[in-house]
C-alpha cells in the first residue's frame, strides 16, 4: 500500500470484498475456540445452582442469543444510519446480511427461553414485559426482511429497510430496562460491571459464550455481505475478474 | 407553517367527504370486528367486561390499518404527492396535516362509537369514558405511526399485507397502554397513568413520525 493506511478504503465492496475474505477463517476460527472453552466452562466446570439445579445451564445459550439480538439490531440501526446519512453502498448490503443472524438470535432467545420457562415457571411462555419486548424484536427483524425483500431497486431497499430499523430502535432500550421498569416475572440481569450476582465461573462461561455468538455473527455476516455484494455488483468488472480466478481455481 | 398544515387537512378532508362510503366502511368493519366476539365467546357479561378493553382497541387497530393504505396511494397515483413534494414548504408539514385528516376520519369516528360498542359489552359508566378518552388520545398516535409504514409500502407490490407487518409491532406500546387504563379503571387501580402514557405516546409520535415518513416518501418518490 503506497498511501497511508485510510479506513474509508474499504467501504468499497471492491476493496471489502477480499478483507471480508481474509477475515472470515479468523473469525470462524475465534468463534470456535471461544464456543469449546465456553461449553467446557459452563457445562463441566460451573456448579450446579442451588435454586434452579442444571436447568439454569440453558443461560449459557440464552442470554449470550438475547444479547446478540439486541446488539446486532443497534449494529444494523448504525450501518442505516451511516447509509442514510453519507449514501454508501457498503452500509446497506451490511444491514442486509446481518438481518437473519439477528432473526435467528432473536428467535433462539425466545426458544431457549420456553425450554427455561417450563420447568422454572411452569409455563412455556407468559405475556411478560421483556418476552413480549423481545417477540416484538423478532417482529421487527421479520419486518425488515420483508420490506427489503418487497422492493426490488436495492438502492430504495436499502434507504426504506434502514428507515425502518431506525424507527424500531426505540424498542431495544425498552427491552433491555423492562426488567427494572416493570417487575414482571423475568428474572433480573445477574452480570453487572461493578459486582455480579452469579459465581465466577458461571460468569466466565457465560461471557466466553457470548464471544463465541459474537464471532459467529461477524462470521456469518461477513460471508452473506460477500454474496450480497457479488449479486449486487454483478455487471461490475471485478465481480467478472473474481468469478473468472474462481472458475479457473475450480477447473484446476 | 400552520397555513400549509390546515390547507392540507382541509384539502384531504374535502376528498373524505367526497367519498365517504370509506369512512363508513371503517367504520363499520370496526363495529362488526367488536360485535364477533361476544357471538365467538358466549354472552356472559363477566367475561365480556374483562375482555371488552383489549377487543375494541384491537379492532381499534385493525380499522385504522384499513384505510392506511390509501393515505398517500391516491395522491401518488394521480401525482399530487410528487408536486407537494417539490412545494417550498417541508414535506413534513405536508405529512403533520395529512396525518391529522387521517385522524379525523379515521381515529375520531372509533372513539364515537366505542362507547356505544362499550354498553354492548356492559361496561360501567366510568369505564366508558376511560375507553373513549384512551381511544381519543391514542388513535392519533396510530395515523402517526401509520403514516411511516404508508410511506415505506408506497406503490409496492403486496403493499397492504406488508404494511400491517411493518405497523403492526409498532402499534403495540398504544394497544398495551390503551387498554390497561380502560382495564385498570375497571380493576378499580384508576388510569391516570396509563393516560397519561398514551399521551405521552401520542404527542412524540405525532412530532416525529410526519418527519419518518417524509423522509420515507422522499425516498419512495426518488
Amino acid at each position: 500500500m503506497k498511501d497511508r493506511f485510510n479506513l474509508y478504503r474499504f467501504a468499497s465492496p471492491v476493496t471489502f470484498y477480499p478483507l471480508a475474505g481474509a477475515l472470515i477463517p479468523w473469525f470462524v476460527a475465534l468463534s470456535v475456540v471461544f464456543g469449546l472453552a465456553g461449553l467446557y466452562l459452563g457445562m463441566l466446570v460451573a456448579p450446579t445452582d442451588f435454586q434452579q439445579g442444571e436447568g439454569y445451564r440453558i443461560i449459557f445459550i440464552h442470554v449470550p442469543a438475547s444479547w446478540m439480538s439486541m446488539f446486532i439490531y443497534l449494529v444494523m440501526a448504525g450501518w442505516a444510519a451511516i447509509g442514510l446519512a453519507f449514501n454508501t453502498r457498503l452500509s446497506g448490503m451490511m444491514a442486509h446480511a446481518l438481518a437473519p443472524t439477528g432473526a435467528l438470535m432473536a428467535f433462539l432467545s425466545l426458544w431457549t427461553g420456553a425450554l427455561w420457562g417450563k420447568p422454572m415457571w411452569g409455563a412455556w411462555w407468559v405475556w411478560d414485559a421483556r418476552l413480549t419486548s423481545e417477540l416484538i424484536l423478532l417482529f421487527l427483524y421479520i419486518g425488515y426482511m420483508a420490506l427489503t425483500a418487497a422492493i426490488d431497486d436495492t438502492k430504495r431497499a436499502d434507504k426504506a429497510g434502514g428507515l425502518l430499523l431506525l424507527v424500531g430502535v426505540v424498542n431495544v432500550p425498552i427491552i433491555y430496562f423492562s426488567v427494572k421498569w416493570w417487575n414482571t416475572l423475568h428474572q433480573g440481569s445477574s452480570v453487572n460491571l461493578t459486582k455480579s450476582s452469579m459465581a465466577q465461573t458461571m460468569l466466565w462461561g457465560m461471557l466466553l459464550m457470548a464471544m463465541c455468538f459474537w464471532m459467529y455473527s461477524i462470521a456469518v455476516a461477513l460471508m452473506r455481505a460477500r454474496t450480497i455484494m457479488l449479486e449486487r455488483e454483478r455487471n461490475t468488472d471485478w465481480v467478472k475478474a473474481v468469478l473468472a480466478e474462481n472458475s479457473e481455481g475450480a477447473a484446476k | 407553517m400552520l397555513k400549509i398544515i390546515t390547507s392540507v387537512i382541509g384539502r384531504d378532508l374535502k376528498l373524505a367527504m367526497r367519498r365517504q362510503a370509506d369512512i363508513v366502511s371503517a367504520v363499520f368493519f370496526f363495529v362488526i370486528v367488536v360485535s364477533l366476539f361476544p357471538l365467538g365467546i358466549g354472552p356472559e357479561p363477566d367475561l365480556l367486561r374483562k375482555l371488552a378493553p383489549g377487543v375494541l382497541w384491537v379492532a381499534a387497530l385493525l380499522a385504522t390499518m384499513l384505510s392506511l393504505p390509501r393515505l398517500f396511494a391516491d395522491d401518488h397515483r394521480d401525482g399530487t404527492l410528487e408536486q407537494l413534494a417539490l412545494a417550498p414548504h417541508p414535506l413534513g408539514l405536508v405529512v403533520t396535516g395529512k396525518v391529522i385528516a387521517h385522524w379525523l376520519v379515521s381515529g375520531l369516528p372509533l372513539a364515537l362509537i366505542a362507547p356505544v360498542l362499550g354498553i354492548q359489552f356492559d361496561l360501567s359508566t366510568d369505564a366508558l369514558i376511560v375507553l373513549t378518552g384512551a381511544i381519543l388520545l391514542g388513535t392519533p398516535a396510530l395515523s402517526g405511526i401509520g403514516a411511516i409504514g404508508a410511506a415505506l409500502t408506497l406503490g409496492l407490490r403486496g403493499g397492504g399485507v406488508l404494511l400491517s407487518l411493518l405497523v403492526l409491532p409498532l402499534y403495540i406500546p398504544v394497544l398495551i397502554f390503551g387498554a390497561g387504563a380502560v382495564d385498570a379503571t375497571v380493576s378499580g387501580l384508576g388510569g391516570e397513568g396509563h393516560l397519561s402514557l398514551l399521551a405521552a405516546i401520542t404527542f412524540a409520535s405525532l412530532g416525529f413520525a410526519p418527519w419518518a415518513s417524509a423522509a420515507a416518501l422522499k425516498i419512495a418518490l426518488e
